[in-house]
């Protein structure tokens, strides 16, 4: 028997629509306000930019493995992904169906720069108006399922979104955070954050550091085959959002600050959380992380 | 030729013969920087028509070109292609309409 | 108007808000019910630190002070804007704020925000933005980002921004448009006191912005795109 490698499809070279194709049950994406509806940013024109047929951002129901989801994919190629008006509407809508018609689950496909800049303070009110139909979708029962592997990364106010969900996936080459290096360095100077220097944004907002720290669930390859078979495994774990849990979150993230307060740096960071060669993360492979990760995790409980 | 504040928005019809069977609406592309989005739907006249909206300002005469190019090549009849631009070169103009194009149903005969 | 003479004019001397490294907590006596109240001051920075502190406050009030309404006194400058925040994860501690100010209000407490001074982009996204409602104070500012960093981000002429700014409420800063597009429910004018106690008996229970937005003509199609998705096929 021969061995042939299987072909691996980049999830960040791919697409919104790409993504979508490839990543949910074939043929089974069913798209609300398509292109060809034309609901377009009002706001662009006469800015002297194009606009998108779908606004950059698709959304609909779908199938994976058979479960009933309802999904959006943000375009990262279009405006950085930026939340304007009806982009923002439009994941307002699907949150919103999602809780009348309850998918067994929804999930969000992000990559974005946040508020859409050039759409301004209807972009910032449209940010927190996902949010909150967000939160809404997880308290209604259903779980939210953010995947996030695009080069622009996941930032601003919709990292902010993102980081409301119930489960986070990420490949190494995603990045989550709040504000982006170029906008930090343009306030605080390059001592404070060298945006060119791409290992220090990957060790400071980027898969691997994210896992590592806990701050996403699960770990992936850049693959669009990865994405889907982590998605699968997210669909029924729900975190419900109980006094409780908010206490344990609280705990969580105090406790990091309390570790972490003398400025430690990523490999720092790394260290105080037990491993020896923190020089080496950006290297190892995401399966390598995985295990370790799985094994510490063995030892905590 | 319309001008919208800020954008320059095209507009081209020309004759075709070549009907294609009924379709869906068909997008490839995005609106990046250097690229476009080409959208494909049917339409009743027997002509191409052509939409371009695009923040290069002043490539009209560019534009009808690769139109009466586009055109020349396939004939479609029936046919509404609408663009949105950011830039792109004829280049790629070329290939992302040979790319849609390449999704339409096969010609009636 | 700085925090001491805010609170004053709406709750006299019957308030306990002190202020601890730009945190402002507290209760106040108003209409017979005691009130939460929490906020910022000094432009505060949320980094990832104060956005604990302050979901802390949230979490208390809802442990300890069942029911019992939140008033949200905001002026920051926006998310602070250092490289170790962003390795701690203040992404994850502003959500962590937003989702506690959100427990709350399913909890049974009312939330209203004031934007008492200013308002940027995410240190306001997860506390105002989050509250059943949010007011301002006319002569707040409220945005996204100043127009010499947007201009810097967006390569777009500084002068083309701020001849929008003049009359398009996407880009105006001015409060007024933040009341157009229905971000803000109202703007506080006159008797303080008297409007704080409008504001609670008219706090809604859904989110009314998109509603609000297309009413006043600012945002037009926020709230029928949402209602296309909710009817298409």
């Amino acid at each position: 028997m021969s061995l042939r490698p299987t072909t691996v499809t980049s999830y960040a070279e791919c697409s919104a629509r790409q993504r979508l194709a490839l990543l949910l049950d074939a043929g089974s994406f069913h798209e609300w306000l398509p292109p060809a509806e034309r609901v377009t940013s009002p706001h662009l024109a006469q800015l002297g930019l194009p606009c998108a047929f779908d606004d950059g951002v698709a959304v609909g129901r779908a199938a994976l493995e058979g479960r009933s989801v309802f999904v959006a994919a943000q375009e990262g190629a279009f405006m950085g992904g930026g939340v304007g008006e009806v982009h923002g509407a439009k994941l307002v809508g699907m949150l919103r169906r999602a809780v009348r018609d309850r998918p067994d689950a929804v999930l969000l496909l992000a990559e974005s720069g946040g508020v859409r800049l050039h759409e301004g303070n209807a972009g910032l009110i449209a940010v927190s108006e996902v949010m909150r139909a967000l939160l809404d979708v997880r308290a209604s029962g259903m779980p939210v399922v953010v995947l996030i592997g695009g080069a622009n990364g996941c930032f601003g106010g919709m990292g902010i979104v993102a980081a409301c969900a119930d489960h986070i996936v990420m490949s190494d080459v995603g990045r989550h955070a709040m504000s982006g290096p170029e906008v930090i360095e343009a306030s605080g100077g390059v001592e404070e954050f060298d945006a060119r220097d791409r290992s220090l944004v990957w060790r400071t907002t980027g898969g691997k550091h994210r896992y590592l720290l806990g701050d996403c669930d699960q770990l992936v390859d850049d693959d669009v085959q990865a994405f889907r078979a982590a998605a699968t495994r997210a669909l029924d774990q729900r975190r419900p959002l109980t006094l409780t849990a908010l206490e344990a979150e609280h705990r969580l993230l105090s406790a990091r600050l309390a570790a972490a307060h003398d400025e430690a740096d990523a490999f720092e960071l790394w260290r105080r959380l037990g491993i020896t060669h923190p020089e080496q993360v950006p290297d190892r492979s995401v399966r390598d992380i995985g295990v370790w990760v799985a094994s510490r995790r063995k030892e905590v409980a | 030729m319309s001008m919208a504040p800020g954008v320059d928005v095209l507009d081209f019809e020309l004759p075709g013969s070549k009907a294609v069977a009924a379709f869906e609406p068909i997008l490839v592309g995005v609106v990046g920087s250097g690229n476009l989005e080409v959208l494909l739907e049917p339409q009743s006249t027997p002509t191409c028509r052509f939409q371009v909206e695009t923040s290069a300002r002043g490539f009209g005469a560019i534009w009808e070109a690769v139109v009466r190019d586009f055109q020349q090549r396939h004939s479609l009849s029936g046919v509404q292609v609408s663009i949105h631009d950011m830039g792109a070169t004829p280049a790629v103009v070329a290939l992302r309409l040979a790319q849609a194009i390449a999704e339409l149903p096969r010609a009636q005969p | 108007m700085n925090w001491r003479e805010l609170c004053r004019a709406l709750f006299g001397d019957r308030h306990d808000v002190t202020e601890d490294d730009e945190l402002l907590r507290g209760s106040a006596h108003f209409d017979g019910d005691l009130l939460d109240v929490l906020g910022t001051t000094g432009h505060a920075a949320i980094g990832y630190a104060m956005a604990l502190r302050q979901a802390r406050a949230v979490l208390d009030t809802i442990a300890t002070h069942p029911g019992r309404t939140i008033v949200l006194l905001i002026d920051t400058q926006g998310q602070r804007l250092r490289r170790h925040d962003e390795l701690l994860g203040i992404h994850r501690a502003m959500a962590h704020l937003g989702s506690a100010i959100d427990l709350a209000r399913r909890r049974g407490h009312r939330v209203l925000g004031l934007v008492y001074d200013q308002a940027l982009s995410g240190g306001f996204i997860t506390t105002g933005l989050l509250a059943d409602a949010c007011h301002a104070l006319p002569n707040a500012e409220i945005r996204v980002m100043r127009l010499p960093a947007m201009a810097r981000v967006t390569k777009l002429p500084q002068e083309l921004l701020e001849r929008l700014s003049v009359a398009n409420p996407v880009f105006a800063p001015g409060v007024e448009n933040y009341l157009r597009m229905g971000g803000l429910a109202s703007l506080w004018q006159g008797d303080l006191a008297q409007a704080l106690r409008r504001s609670l008996a008219e706090l809604p229970t859904e989110d009314r912005r998109a509603q609000d937005g297309a009413e006043r003509g600012g945002r037009r199609l926020a709230a029928a795109t949402v209602q296309r998705i909710l009817d298409a096929a």
